[in-house]
């Protein structure tokens, strides 16, 4: 199977990579874990006082298709509101990367993983 | 009739695998091919066939995670086609911060102990999640089995870990 041009752009040069401190509260993480390949995701995003994701960080252990679909939610959050941000489907990220069906689960894990920090922020505000 | 059945033996987690593999031994000779040689082209399909579905049969009963995703899918919980993915925080920190040691075995001193220590770790993990999984398949209820499903999702992770374990040993053995 091949994988497409931007996966291999993602993949050898990927964007965001790394973390920031967890306990910073401005910071919202999404962990995930996909069992079909044991394959997991950290999603970290740094957001402001109104709620629009200032930066995003990454760190992905799995295949080309998953650090792929990571590195480019990271690009595609920023600036985003947080509602803006979890309206990302997985379809969008498939489509973007021209994702092969048996690497449709990567783009979940990433489409989850955002959907995970939002969960962490919010639970955080209340 | 299912791979159980094919190898004789009732369902369940708890099997013989001294007996499986010399049922094993016995049912690839009588379906060999290669027995076939003179057969018509019908006797050789169906020997290929066979033997394929003994091979199948024998690589999912030795694998405990294989044979426990097996039996659910019997009792009609199917894993192998979910995509779903899980989102238990404290054993996915758990699952990264292994993987963050085995990215970083190269730094240290002595990288081959350092992956043998890593390594008994998971496997000794995973020797405890196998007796509860024995035990929840014994339970035959739906909620057992949903727990069963739940415990081969996160056993896949510690597999996959052991298997990044042993190509990285094999990379550093090579110097």
């Amino acid at each position: 199977m091949a994988y497409s041009e931007k996966v291999i752009d993602h993949y050898e040069n990927p964007r965001n990579v790394g973390g920031f401190d967890k306990n910073d509260p401005s910071i919202a993480t999404g962990m995930v874990g996909a069992p079909a390949c044991g394959d997991v995701m950290k999603l970290q995003l740094k957001i402001d006082d109104n709620g629009i994701i200032e930066d995003a960080k990454f760190k992905t252990y799995g295949c080309g298709s998953a650090i792929a679909s990571s590195s480019l939610v990271t690009e595609w959050v920023k600036g985003k509101s947080i509602d803006e941000a979890s309206a990302i489907s997985n379809m969008d990220i498939a489509e973007e990367l021209a994702l092969p069906p048996v690497k449709i689960h990567c783009s979940i894990l990433a489409e989850d993983a955002i959907k995970a920090a939002v969960d962490d922020y919010k639970s955080r505000q209340k | 009739m299912n791979h159980f059945e094919l190898f004789n033996l009732k369902v369940s987690f708890d099997i013989d695998l001294t007996q499986v593999s010399s049922t094993y031994q016995t049912l690839q000779r009588l379906t060999h091919p290669d027995k076939f040689a003179s057969g018509s082209q019908q006797e050789k399909l169906l020997a290929i066939q066979k033997n394929a579905l003994v091979n199948d049969a024998y690589n999912m009963l030795k694998s405990p995670l294989l044979r426990a995703e097996y039996i659910l899918q019997l009792r009609g919980v199917d894993l192998q086609h979910e995509q779903q993915t899980i989102k238990d925080t404290s054993f996915l920190m758990q699952q990264m911060e292994w993987r963050e040691q085995l990215s970083e075995v190269e730094e240290q001193a002595e990288p081959l102990d350092e992956l043998e220590l890593l390594d008994d770790e998971i496997r000794k993990e995973i020797t405890s999640e196998l007796v509860e999984l024995k035990s929840l398949l014994d339970q035959q209820t739906e909620q057992a089995n949903q727990q069963a499903a739940d415990l081969i999702r996160k056993l896949k992770f510690l597999y996959k870990m052991c298997a990044e374990i042993e190509l990285k040993e094999e990379a550093l053995s090579d110097f």
